[in-house]
């Protein structure tokens, strides 16, 4: 089985699945939701068995093809999954199935109050398809060249779910996405490429004798100063952008105002993970040298994006781009956890990047099942929706304290760790994003006493409660949501090995514990 | 005296003159097409007015596509690499490849140009008698009687063969006759067009003009190279060159100006004034013959003098070189985001795409030839069916050309505005099209060479560029239809352009090793000397 092409499979299963969804006539909509589903649920099925199959002592990639694929430029499809990645994926293949089934009535109401009213389901699920196939794809892969395909590739279905089923703004904020993310998807272009001729140089000058874009061997090479520090920022850029990081984070706030709340689960959940995990894998094992040099420019951004997204999160009126300030304020966090370089906050920041896909899809999901009910996300249109909708606000409640990292929950373990692995080194960095922690109670507990508590206004009655779909789809993340904050233990197994990797690669130790540290210094002396 | 007794003794020895040896063989291609267009123009001549047509369609065909087999069975057989027709041609593996893809990309732009199909009322695309003035009685008369147009059959060959040898020309003076022949037909096929015949007009007398101009410029470097080198044989150039003899103001004087004659035809700024208005005006299936095969030619000539008259002059050209691609790029790109017509926006989208093109030829390595060549071709048939689908989208007064007028096409024929999506999206360099094969081919070889900062102005100018493909995908897709929108006619003969042109950007973009080793055999020579 071990030969079994698991993730050509993985990512050309959902690509077939959206091309047959196309043959399928428009006027079976019902059949084309059916399939969609069917489709998602095969391809989480099928990662399911690969995941179980997975050696979290074993060699570092696994499940591992290499081939050819542009010779003249060196270029392999060659795919493979550490513990970070194959989470990531298990993220991903979780999350669209229920949005699938989320999305169920998107194509006919979603987005704000101003929408054209019918819009072609079969294209909407053959986006969401494709997308998921380029997301398998830009975890898998372990070809520079080829993740940077599927980097660029992921835009298009996006860029069309949110043009043509987002709100009233939607051609606006999709353009935005789509530029931001090219630009920096162009900068990462030019480092991708300077790689290729770095790597043909002769082994004594530091290249590897020949031309290659296979990221375990570009690792091993050893880049000098000043040309590492630029394609650092190459790659650098494009992943903050994509992350989203202060100050290039603006697209993602009307991304998120105007996406369909079901895509939505999969552009901040998981897409913008492609950020974070680049920086892990990529900036970090490329180029060790010039990460370390980035360090302190990098964890003041951090620490920024970290308050400023909290503080904006608490003034925002419309549910969908407060949850998006929420996430830069959480996209902080991990990039904070990633460049400590201390074991705890690489391990809180892989971690938490699973938790927050869970943990931010359940929010967005439920927004979008208010959305459905009231037409709007704005946080004043609603009021006591507890009284009349006690399973969707105990949902909301549910979903919004995993957002402040109450203990118990799932973010908590991972918010925990990055913090703790921070101090260790930078007690500044640390210190200051405490104060987000302060503010994430304000704003996740606020939109939730505006929402939910008090009594029902006269809009919200009469509102329904979940039916059984939506809690269908609810349900399994919440379940998620807390069983990792009781057990992180068997997906920080899995995170563990690959972090250590990193770590080896830009050789780093961690901090002996300071106290202990100056009793033995104590206990020398005299 | 003494001339005339010179000359009177050369006539008397006449048997002795040697009689030019020609490489029939090997210059195959290029005279059947010439042959077939003198054929043509025979055939408007003896064959009835109904019958011309269909006559003259599959002539041109038969031409386009036995120069084509005859060019690939001559690269296929022994990779060439020699001169012929007594060293004023080369023959050598880029010149094949060259000449392969112009020959293609003007099947693929024949069938526009022979598209009758579809259209309102009487179809076609070019004027009933060109002689008739816009508006007056005499052209009321011929569009009544129902004549159509096929002296532009004969002229495209014409245009064809010239583009051909202009590339392969291995001597200044062969390559300005070539750079005349291709110029000439073009000039008239501007004017042709069917609607809208004033800014056809004026489109031709404007490249007429320009072209004009920049014809003598670059006979004018002819003339200061020749008083530099004694001879205008290419060869003869790079070796005194070599020899560091003679006048470096001549040389110097006589590269600017010739290079300034090339750039014109490719359209690299500032010589780029022409292109907009050009191919607005022209009738689309003409402008989609100029974007793809004469883009094609131009690149193949400057290619060829640069390689190999010039390389040893490296660091001379390339500051200047590498100051108008970048100008190319940006500003091309630039003003794109302004343009509100389709054609006009495609027309500075090409400039701009000389300006990366431009880079393969700084990088003047082999892989900067090889990745130019593979860049040419998969632009070219990406261009031909954008045009092809402009030609498409019609409304009352013909093609629908402002972009305004394309609102909501994504819903009116989804699959028409998805396939000008993709193709703008080739266009933008996005991955897993020709486009982006070809950007990141071109990238590749001049950042081998050292050209870093040139790749990234490119890469912010591929940014900007897909700023307003992207604009145009909105008003597709994200806008609504207009009530009174143009309609979509889809003539079978441009039906199958544009899935060539799909075929093309999709398998170039997802399989590209076949032709990019096709593309590097063809270039391990580089060009003849």
């Amino acid at each position: 089985m071990s030969d079994f092409p698991w993730l050509s499979v993985l990512i050309g299963l959902p690509l077939v699945g959206a091309l047959l969804l196309i043959a399928v006539p428009r006027e079976r909509e019902t059949l084309v939701k059916q399939f969609a589903l069917g489709v998602s649920l095969v391809v989480a099925a099928l990662t399911g068995v690969m995941a179980a199959g997975f050696d979290a002592g074993g060699a570092r990639f696994q499940f591992t093809e290499k081939y050819w694929w542009i010779k003249e430029f060196g270029v392999h499809w060659a795919l493979g999954v550490d513990g970070v990645a194959l989470t990531l994926i298990l993220l991903s293949v979780i999350l669209v199935p229920l949005v699938i089934l989320a999305s169920w009535n998107e194509a006919d109401r979603s987005g704000g109050s101003d929408v054209p009213a019918k819009r072609s389901a079969k294209t909407y699920f053959a986006l969401l398809l494709s997308l998921e196939a380029a997301m398998i794809g830009v975890f898998a892969a372990t070809d520079v060249f080829l993740f940077y395909v599927f980097f660029e590739a992921m835009l298009i279905p996006v860029y069309f779910i949110i043009g043509s089923y987002g709100g009233a703004q939607r051609s606006y904020a999709a353009v935005k996405f789509l530029l931001y993310s090219l630009f920096g998807g162009l900068l990462m272009l030019v480092a991708v490429i300077w790689l290729y001729p770095l790597s043909a140089r002769s082994v004594d000058a530091g290249g590897l004798g020949h031309g290659t874009f296979m990221f375990d061997e570009l690792s091993k090479m050893s880049i000098d100063g000043a040309t590492a520090k630029w394609l650092f920022l190459g790659f650098f850029v494009a992943f903050a952008i994509k992350a989203p990081m202060f100050p290039v984070h603006t697209w993602l706030p009307d991304a998120a105002q105007q996406s369909p709340p079901g895509a939505l689960v999969l552009i901040v959940g998981v897409l913008d993970k492609v950020g974070t995990y680049g920086m892990l894998r990529f900036c970090l094992e490329l180029f060790p040298g010039a990460a370390k040099w980035a360090t302190p420019a990098v964890l003041a951004f951090a620490v920024v994006s970290i308050i400023y997204g909290a503080i904006l999160a608490i003034g925002q009126v419309d549910m969908k781009r407060l949850i998006a300030y929420t996430s830069i304020s959480h996209f902080g966090f991990i990039v904070l956890g990633i460049f400590a370089m201390t074991s705890q906050a690489q391990s809180g920041a892989a971690l938490y990047m699973v938790n927050h896909g869970f943990s931010t899809g359940a929010l967005f999901l439920i927004v979008g099942f208010l959305i459905v009910r009231r037409r709007s996300a704005r946080v004043s249109d609603f009021g006591g929706v507890q009284k009349v909708a006690p399973v969707l606000a105990g949902t909301f409640l549910v979903a919004g304290l995993s957002g402040l990292s109450l203990p118990g929950l799932s973010t908590f373990v991972s918010e925990f760790l990055v913090v703790v692995g921070t101090f260790s080194r930078y007690e500044w960095a640390a210190a200051a994003s405490i104060i987000a922690i302060v503010l994430a109670a304000v704003y996740i507990l606020w939109m939730y006493q505006r929402t939910m508590g008090g009594p029902p206004v006269p809009a919200v009655e009469g509102m329904k409660d979940l039916s059984a779909r939506e809690k269908w789809v609810i349900a399994p993340i919440i379940a998620i949501i807390v069983a990792m904050g009781f057990f992180p233990q068997p997906v920080l197994h899995v995170i563990n090995p690959s972090v250590g990797h990193t770590l080896a690669r830009v050789d780093q130790h961690d901090p002996a514990p300071s106290i202990t540290g100056n009793v033995a210094e104590n206990g020398a002396r005299p | 005296m003494s001339t005339t007794s010179h000359v009177s003794a050369v006539l008397a020895q006449g048997g002795d003159i040697p009689a030019p040896h020609i490489e029939y063989g090997q210059l195959a291609p290029l005279l059947l097409v010439l042959g077939v267009a003198v054929v043509g123009v025979l055939v408007e001549a003896f064959v009835g007015r109904n019958a011309r047509y269909y006559v003259q369609v599959p002539l041109a065909f038969l031409g386009l596509a036995g120069g084509f087999a005859w060019t690939a069975a001559l690269a296929w057989r022994d990779n060439p690499h020699h001169v012929a027709a007594e060293g004023a041609l080369g023959v050598d593996g880029p010149t094949l490849f060259i000449q392969g893809t112009i020959l293609l990309l003007a099947l693929v732009s024949l069938l526009l140009i022979a598209e009758r199909g579809g259209g309102r009322g009487v179809g076609g695309h070019f004027a009933a008698q060109a002689s008739a003035l816009p508006g007056s009685e005499a052209e009321q008369r011929t569009a009544e009687a129902g004549i159509t147009q096929t002296e532009v059959f004969p002229l495209m060959m014409f245009a064809v063969g010239g583009m051909m040898m202009f590339p392969a020309a291995n001597d200044l003076l062969t390559m300005f006759v070539a750079l005349e022949v291709l110029s000439l037909p073009l000039y008239l096929l501007c004017g042709l067009a069917r609607r809208r015949r004033l800014l056809s007009q004026e489109a031709a007398v404007k490249y007429f003009l320009l072209g004009a101009f920049s014809s003598a410029f670059f006979l004018y470097g002819v003339a200061l190279l020749y008083g530099y080198a004694g001879s205008v044989r290419l060869s003869d150039i790079s070796a005194q060159i070599g020899k560091d003899a003679g006048s470096e103001t001549l040389l110097l004087a006589g590269v600017a100006l010739l290079t300034v004659g090339l750039l014109f035809k490719l359209g690299g700024v500032p010589f780029h004034m022409w292109k907009p208005d050009v191919y607005q005006g022209a009738p689309t299936p003409i402008t989609a013959l100029m974007a793809s095969c004469t883009v094609v030619s131009a690149f193949g000539a400057i290619l060829r003098v640069y390689f190999v008259a010039f390389e040893t002059l490296r660091w001379d050209w390339r500051p200047a070189m590498w100051g108008v691609a970048i100008l190319t790029m940006v500003a091309g790109s630039i003003i794109a985001i302004t343009q509100t017509d389709i054609k006009r926006m495609l027309a500075y989208s090409s400039i701009a795409h000389a300006g990366f093109l431009l880079m393969g030829v700084i990088a003047s390595s082999p892989n900067g030839l090889s990745s130019t060549l593979f860049y040419l071709l998969a632009y070219g048939f990406t261009s031909v069916g954008a045009f092809a689908v402009v030609t498409m989208v019609r409304d009352a007064g013909g093609e629908a050309g402002h972009l305004s007028r394309w609102a909501g096409l994504g819903k009116r024929s989804p699959v028409v505005a998805g396939v000008f999506a993709f193709f703008l999206l080739a266009f933008a360099g996005i991955p897993l099209t020709s486009g982006f094969t070809g950007k990141f081919a071109v990238f590749k070889a001049a950042v081998e060479e050292g050209a870093t900062p040139l790749v990234i102005v490119a890469v912010i100018s591929s940014a900007v560029a897909a700023f307003f493909y992207v604009r145009v995908i909105v008003v597709m897709f994200f806008s609504e239809p207009d009530a009174e929108g143009p309609v979509v006619v889809a003539g079978p003969a441009t039906a199958v352009a544009v899935a060539l042109g799909v075929t093309a950007t999709v398998v170039l973009g997802v399989i590209p090793q076949p032709v990019l080793d096709l593309a590097g055999q063809a270039t391990t020579h580089m060009f003849v000397r």
